[in-house]
């Protein structure tokens, strides 16, 4: 039973030796690092605040872009590079439906996320259309949107970089009145509730995976494998939608260049760093959901460590490559014949 | 007889995709000369596209190469802007050209020597490899400097304005003067490494490899091919023209900065797939990417004359170019294995 | 090393984590001799291969060579091809995009340029000698698997092998092709080439082979003079058991209830099997379709079940008409399909088996009612306990079973649907005579308990065993029927040869 525990979650023990490792580190640089405060911000909230907070909360556009980017991994066998300019389109409309409608109220940011959200899903649905029907390799598909994506979005504000001024925005993208945690964590609790419900009451998951595994089988056992390849993509849309307008309230801005700049590298980093295969067929998304807050984990601790703000991707390049290989199937080989030698020759000296 | 069949062996689907591009290359430029005339008239035009785009064309042939291997390689574009970064650093400290020239080529070895290690023999993803090679490329451009920085080396700045001049494909100016067509140096590098790609994979035993490799790895194997040493050879060669494209871009804009070069990677991703290199591997061709980087180039210079002026148009037109292509790919070879099925088919009914 | 001996293998052992593949396997090979190496699956035929050609390195052994001294050490298979060890994989190992040419000669010429006019004119002349129907500048991919496979002997051939390592090269050939090969396989042998073959089909062995070396649970059985083995000792051999009786199947034959038909097709065709033909089973009937490979069997069984788009023709279940167009359309009708491709088309290699074994009802149940943890456990325990399924767990991959294992997780995941009408293409192929029998058993088993099953295997004696009814094709036509008396090997042969049916 052991046993089967083990092989069972065996893949998350790459991203939670990431996450362990960047924890010790830090907690013995410094060990109040991750220490919690309570504060009142500049609107008079009590609020939490310090580092874990402000990697909880700095991590939730890519959390969710990376449970989407595992679906799509794991059922088309390729990665969707467009999140980043997806989400800047996703952004732009939810503004443009504000700006156009008046007073912001409850009601319309509920309408202007459902706008975007069916804008993004659309979206997502011709880069699924191009992989699961034109069989086209995700990457090469999804590069049609990465190369005009963000221009798109520069185009439906009309070429201007407009701002929202609202409580409720700013309520969105940070904290809402009486609640001391950050607005976004809340809505990645949300989507990951969202997603858990979905593979509970419904067969998204078998599904996905045999269609990743053998797309052939999986046909042939009724499984309609154009259709979820395009299902996956159209959740990778609306996840995108999420964050596009998480990014859009923070700032309560739309900058279609700067908006979730490279982000689709971290996500697909993420889903990798979840022990997840490029190559698609069997996920955990919940892999994914460590990986991402591993790549938010270091990012702030270097930022917490000085380093310039600029300089930081060479670091994180060279954690990355560190984590690769640690995970890396011929390392994991050669220190499974270390160790069984090892153990080999210690049973010898016994004998 | 056996001349006959030659004539009759159908094309390989390498070929056919290459020829499709240069027919629609030619096509688009033909209807630019004839629509808006004008510059596309001249030679010079040419030239130009060819003078903006050298290192481009070089990073284009790296990503030909590692994509034919079956892999992927994205840090071209961070390594360009390292290597104009380093280089402008180094001459501005007093380094002779020949000093920065080796150091752009050593820069791209060490980032072909790690990366092609860590994907052949430890089989990480290249895609995950390479990426962390692009962050690494970006990050350390910015500790070399962070500031953009000018080329103040007479030498260098020589060399920046030596252009070859071809008078016969000139044109008489209003006033009457011969302008001949102007050409830089960088374009001389990287029409050169174009041919010795070229007559790489198509007459030595390694570029042969590098097909075998991306065509069916484990088939490659079993026919005796050493796999990794072949893989590692792709992403070797990638970074190595990646460096020699920074010192070529360089050549061109004579500064560095910490943007330079930004989304270069996927510039060169979509000519080689326009020239029709598939990202699935073992189908592709320089000669291709080569019309790939022109057409791209071509629809920009259009998109200007035709008044779209407003900046979003260019990339707009970019990406409907680049769905157009993928999508009359995916449509030829599917088109082309059902044929092949009906064939045999009816081979077997006979 | 003895006179007139090319390869020795002496004490060969190689583990894998909790296996013991091979145990001190001797293994030798003469010079222009065809060596059978027979074993049921997991015997380490394939394990054993593969160390030969440094796919798998060993633990322990010495293998030496002719010509060469001491141990050779074989660490990749270019180190094989430099030792003169040729080999030809029943999956074909070439580059598809790659011209014939290029296939014959990559990886073993020297230099660093392809002197491409040399190239193909040896190709053009090695394949014309051989007779092989390809052209030297065809692109790799357009020629048929047959001709595929034959480019990859041609290639082994023109290595100047000391060694010819043929992995059952004979299970996508045709008779024609089978004769051609072993044609050409004499011919080596007159050349002084020793060959190892490995296959499946006894009859071969005993057209072609001199000696032959059994292999069982990764342990040497013996190594025997062909003409010195009756078959059926070998079988036992193999199987380390006397072979069981089989003539408890024999006049059990399954008619079924000829008056109510379960499933009809009329004038039905699809893409890859253009002529229409009809056809029709009736409840608890086993029957079947035979014929050459490549004759439209399997063609035709995948029309019926929707796996290729269906061009024309109307189904009919109990008699009134249903529109199958896809495979959840059959589904839905009670129609489950067995393909003849398990590593393509039927396992989901990286699933567990548990949801290997559920995947198909869980389809039939719907995207929005999915089989809880605690059902999907219960339903696969009972079908591993049933079908004696042998995994280590039900969380295991189905990719580490075994072949046969494989197989029965497949069919479980049918048997689970509760289908009324099973087709089982090609269910014994590549699997031990152990499971074999036991699959013909259950067929047997399933159609007294009123399923309607469809045969279809490329041995005819085990249709014979099972079928009541045999539908013969040729050149993707239905070309008899035969039932009852007419229903010999002879008379079987002599429809499928193209006699006029009896």
């Amino acid at each position: 039973m052991k046993r089967n525990f083990l092989s069972r979650y065996s893949q998350l023990l790459v991203p939670l030796v990431a996450v362990l490792l960047i924890v010790v580190f830090n907690l013995i640089r410094d060990p109040g690092f991750f220490s919690i405060e309570v504060t009142q911000n500049n609107t008079g909230n009590t609020v939490l605040s310090g580092n874990l907070i402000s990697i909880l909360n700095g991590a939730s556009e890519l959390a969710v872009l990376a449970m989407g980017m595992t679906l799509v991994t794991a059922a088309c066998g390729g990665q969707d590079i467009s999140v980043g300019a997806l989400a800047a389109i996703a952004g732009s409309v939810f503004v443009k439906v504000l700006k156009s409608g008046g007073e912001i109220t409850g009601l319309s940011i509920l309408l202007a996320f459902l706008a975007c959200c069916a804008v993004a899903v659309i979206f997502g649905a011709f880069n699924g259309t191009l992989v699961a029907v034109f069989r086209i390799q995700p990457m090469i598909a999804t590069l049609v949107l990465y190369t005009c994506g963000r221009s798109v979005a520069y185009w439906i504000n009309g070429g201007a970089t407009p701002t929202l001024t609202s409580p409720l925005i700013t309520a969105l993208g940070g904290f809402i009145p009486g609640i001391p945690v950050p607005t976004p964590i809340l809505l990645v609790i949300v989507t990951g509730i969202l997603f858990a419900l979905t593979f509970r009451f419904t067969s998204l998951g078998i599904y996905t995976q045999s269609v990743g595994v053998n797309q052939r089988a999986a046909r042939l056992n009724g499984i309609n494998t154009v259709g979820i390849k395009l299902l996956t993509f159209m959740i990778l849309g609306a996840c995108c939608a999420i964050s596009g307008v998480m990014a859009v309230s923070r700032l309560s801005l739309i900058n279609h260049e700067t908006i979730l700049l490279e982000i689709e590298m971290d996500a697909i980093l993420a889903v990798a760093i979840g022990g997840n295969a490029l190559g698609g067929g069997k996920f955990r998304m919940s892999g994914s959901i460590i990986g991402a807050y591993a790549i938010q984990a270091l990012t702030t601790t270097l930022y917490a460590m000085k380093v310039p703000s600029t300089a930081i991707k060479a670091y994180k390049a060279l954690v990355i490559i560190l984590i690769v290989v640690i995970g890396s199937p011929v390392v994991k080989q050669a220190f499974g014949r270390l160790t069984a030698r090892w153990r080999a020759g210690k049973g010898g000296v016994q004998a | 007889m056996s001349r006959d069949k030659r004539i009759r062996e159908p094309m390989s689907d390498t070929h056919l995709l290459m020829t499709i591009t240069i027919c629609i290359f030619f096509c688009m430029y033909f209807l630019a000369m004839a629509v808006w005339g004008g510059g596309f008239l001249r030679w010079q035009q040419v030239f130009d596209m060819l003078n903006n785009n050298a290192a481009l064309i070089i990073v284009a042939c790296s990503l030909t190469i590692v994509m034919i291997g079956g892999g992927i390689d994205i840090s071209v574009g961070g390594v360009i802007a390292l290597v104009a970064m380093s280089c402008v650093v180094h001459l501005n400290q007093g380094g002779s050209i020949f000093t920065a020239a080796l150091l752009s080529l050593g820069i791209g070895l060490a980032f072909g020597l790690v990366q092609g290690y860590l994907v052949a023999y430890l089989e990480i993803q290249p895609f995950i490899i390479t990426l962390a090679g692009m962050f690494f490329a970006r990050g350390m451009t910015t500790i070399v400097s962070l500031e953009p920085q000018k080329v103040a080396h007479e030498g260098f700045k020589t060399l920046m304005n030596t252009k070859v001049e071809i008078p016969w494909l000139g044109y008489t100016a209003k006033n009457g003067n011969l302008i001949p067509a102007r050409m830089e140096i960088g374009v001389v590098v990287a029409l050169l490494i174009v041919v010795l790609v070229y007559f790489m994979l198509r007459k030595t035993r390694m570029g042969r490899n590098f097909y075998a490799l991306g065509g069916n790895s484990q088939s490659a194997l079993m026919l005796g091919i050493n796999i990794r040493r072949t893989r590692m050879i792709t992403h070797l060669l990638s970074s190595i023209l990646a460096g020699i494209a920074g010192f070529v871009f360089l050549m061109h804009t004579g500064a560095g900065n910490a943007t330079n070069a930004a989304g270069a990677e996927m510039n060169a991703i979509a000519s080689s797939i326009i020239g029709g290199t598939l990202l699935s591997g073992g189908v592709g061709n320089v000669i291709g990417t080569f019309f790939g980087v022109m057409t791209l180039t071509t629809i920009k210079s259009i998109v200007t004359v035709s008044g779209l002026r407003d900046p979003w148009w260019q990339s707009i037109t970019t990406g409907a170019m680049l769905c157009f292509f993928i999508l009359l790919q995916s449509v030829v070879l599917s088109r082309r294995s059902r044929g092949k099925n009906r064939k045999n088919q009816r081979e077997a009914v006979k | 090393m003895e006179q007139g001996t090319v390869l020795t293998m002496r004490g060969i052992c190689k583990s894998f984590p909790g296996v013991r593949a091979l145990n001190h396997v001797d293994f030798s090979l003469k010079k222009g001799e065809i060596h059978a190496l027979m074993g049921e699956n997991g015997a380490g035929k394939s394990t054993l291969i593969k160390v030969l050609t440094g796919v798998y390195s060993r633990d322990e052994g010495v293998i030496e060579v002719e010509g060469l001294s001491g141990d050779v050490q074989i660490r990749s298979p270019q180190d094989a091809q430099e030792a003169g060890i040729s080999t030809v994989y029943q999956e074909i190992t070439l580059c598809p995009n790659l011209s014939v040419a290029e296939n014959m000669f990559i990886g073993r010429s020297r230099g660093g340029l392809v002197p491409w006019k040399q190239m193909e004119n040896r190709a053009g002349e090695i394949l014309s000698g051989l007779g092989i129907p390809a052209r030297p500048r065809q692109q790799l991919g357009s020629c048929s698997l047959a001709v595929q496979q034959m480019v990859a002997i041609a290639r082994a051939v023109d290595m100047e092998c000391k060694v010819l390592i043929l992995d059952e090269p004979t299970s996508s050939l045709d008779d024609k092709e089978v004769a051609m090969l072993f044609g050409l396989m004499r011919d080596l042998k007159a050349r002084g080439v020793g060959i190892i073959f490995v296959t499946h089909f006894l009859e071969q062995v005993y057209e072609v082979c001199d000696r032959i070396t059994v292999l069982r649970n990764g342990e040497l059985v013996g190594t025997y003079e062909t003409r010195n083995l009756p078959q059926v000792e070998l079988v036992s051999k193999m199987m380390g058991r006397e072979l069981e009786n089989l003539s408890f199947m024999e006049g059990r034959k399954r008619t079924g209830e000829s008056s109510s038909t379960v499933f009809e097709a009329r004038d039905l065709s699809s893409t890859a099997c253009p002529n229409a033909f009809d056809f029709h089973i009736a409840k608890g009937e086993v029957n079947g379709f035979t014929g050459l490979l490549g004759s439209g069997r399997s063609e035709s069984v995948r029309a019926i079940f929707g796996a290729d788009r269906v061009t024309g023709g109307q189904t009919l279940v109990d008699g009134k008409p249903v529109r199958i167009r896809s495979p959840r359309d059959a589904m839905e009708q009670g129609i489950a399909y067995l393909p003849e491709d398990r590593k393509d088309d039927g396992i989901i290699a990286d699933l567990s088996v548990r949801d290997n074994i559920i995947l198909a009802l869980q389809v039939m149940r719907g995207f929005f009612h999915p089989i809880s943890d605690a059902e999907a456990e219960r339903m696969a325990e009972e079908f591993i306990r049933t079908l004696e399924i042998k995994t280590a767990s039900l969380d295991t991959p189905v990719r580490s079973l075994s072949g046969g294992n494989q197989q029965k997780v497949i069919l479980a995941r049918w048997l689970l649907t509760h289908p009324r009408y099973l087709i089982l293409d090609e269910p014994t192929r590549g699997i031990d005579v152990g499971t074999k029998t036991e699959i013909q058993k259950l067929v047997l088993k399933l159609a007294d308990e009123g399923m309607s099953v469809t045969f279809i295997s490329s041995e005819i004696e085990e249709m014979l065993r099972t079928c009541a009814r045999l539908i013969v094709m040729r050149d993707r036509r239905i070309v008899g029927e035969l039932t009852g008396e007419q229903l010999t090997q002879e008379s079987v042969m002599r429809t499928i040869a193209g006699g006029e049916s009896v």
